[in-house]
């Protein structure tokens, strides 16, 4: 059987992962990946302490997790577009309408 | 062989994160990150939830990685981005994310070995869960309604084109 911390330690690496994409990504599309990947790596965690701790109580968090993602993902891509619309441009340092 | 599933899974999805990470093309990135989250849901499997690896590869490998796609599709850039040019923002997010890195381990390493194996009595069945979201969670999960009727709204709101007048 596999030990759970095994899980955890994933989790901590998918989040690291998810950290330097966002880093080092300079495309809003991808850096919006990103979060996702910062996302699923707590919902792993989430899932291995609910089996440690015997309790579903923790899948059910993942459960809401996954549908605030949903929508935060159909807003953020939405916002995505109408930001590409107005600048033709997806590239994070072309966002500087609020620059001084 | 579940110690085998396990790095067989845990392999393919580090290794589709690395993949949408280093790739230029941003439909490849997203096939990558398919890739990666339908691998986490092999683990949510293997960690006793099967309806959260359903949902994770429904919702999350299915819905929200073709909304990703429609997006790359709408914004149509021929290349890619190059990634970042100047050296130094490589240099300090590698140095950064070493340090979140070592952080996070420092943190999680005395609770890991008291963690347990998997295995043992079943947890978070459908029917378990089911019954857990109509009772104890009723409430988060009517609010849940709530929030996609108001993404929905809202993401609509924001695309839509304004009328000439």
């Amino acid at each position: 059987m596999i030990p759970i911390g095994w899980f955890f330690g994933l989790s901590v690496v998918l989040f690291v992962l998810g950290v330097i994409g966002f880093f080092v990504k300079r495309d809003l599309v991808t850096m919006f990946m990103s979060v996702e990947v910062m996302l699923n790596a707590a919902n792993l965690a989430f899932i291995a302490l609910a089996k440690a701790a015997g309790s579903p109580a923790g899948q059910v968090i993942v459960f809401f997790v996954i549908t605030v993602a949903a929508a935060e993902a159909a807003v953020g891509l939405a916002i995505i577009l109408l930001v590409f619309r107005q600048k033709k441009s997806i590239r994070a340092e072309d966002m500087n309408l609020m620059k001084g | 062989m579940g110690v085998f599933l396990f790095f067989l899974l845990a392999g393919s999805c580090v290794g589709g994160v690395l993949g949408m990470i280093l790739s230029r093309n941003q439909a490849h990135s997203a096939l990558f990150l398919v890739l990666a989250f339908t691998c986490l849901g092999g683990l949510f499997g293997l960690l006793d939830a099967p309806f959260i690896a359903a949902v994770q590869i429904i919702i999350y490998a299915g819905a929200i990685m073709v909304l990703f796609i429609f997006v790359i599709m709408m914004i149509n850039l021929e290349k890619g981005i190059a990634p970042e040019k100047k050296r130094w923002t490589l240099v300090i997010s590698a140095v950064l994310a070493a340090f979140l890195l070592a952080e996070l381990s420092l943190a999680v390493r005395g609770t890991t070995g008291a963690l347990g194996r998997t295995g043992g009595e079943t947890i978070g069945s459908p029917n378990e869960l089911g019954r857990l979201l109509f009772t104890d969670y009723l409430y988060p999960f009517e609010i849940t309604s709530v929030l996609i009727i108001a993404a929905l709204v809202g993401a609509i709101v924001l695309v839509k084109r304004r009328e000439k007048e």
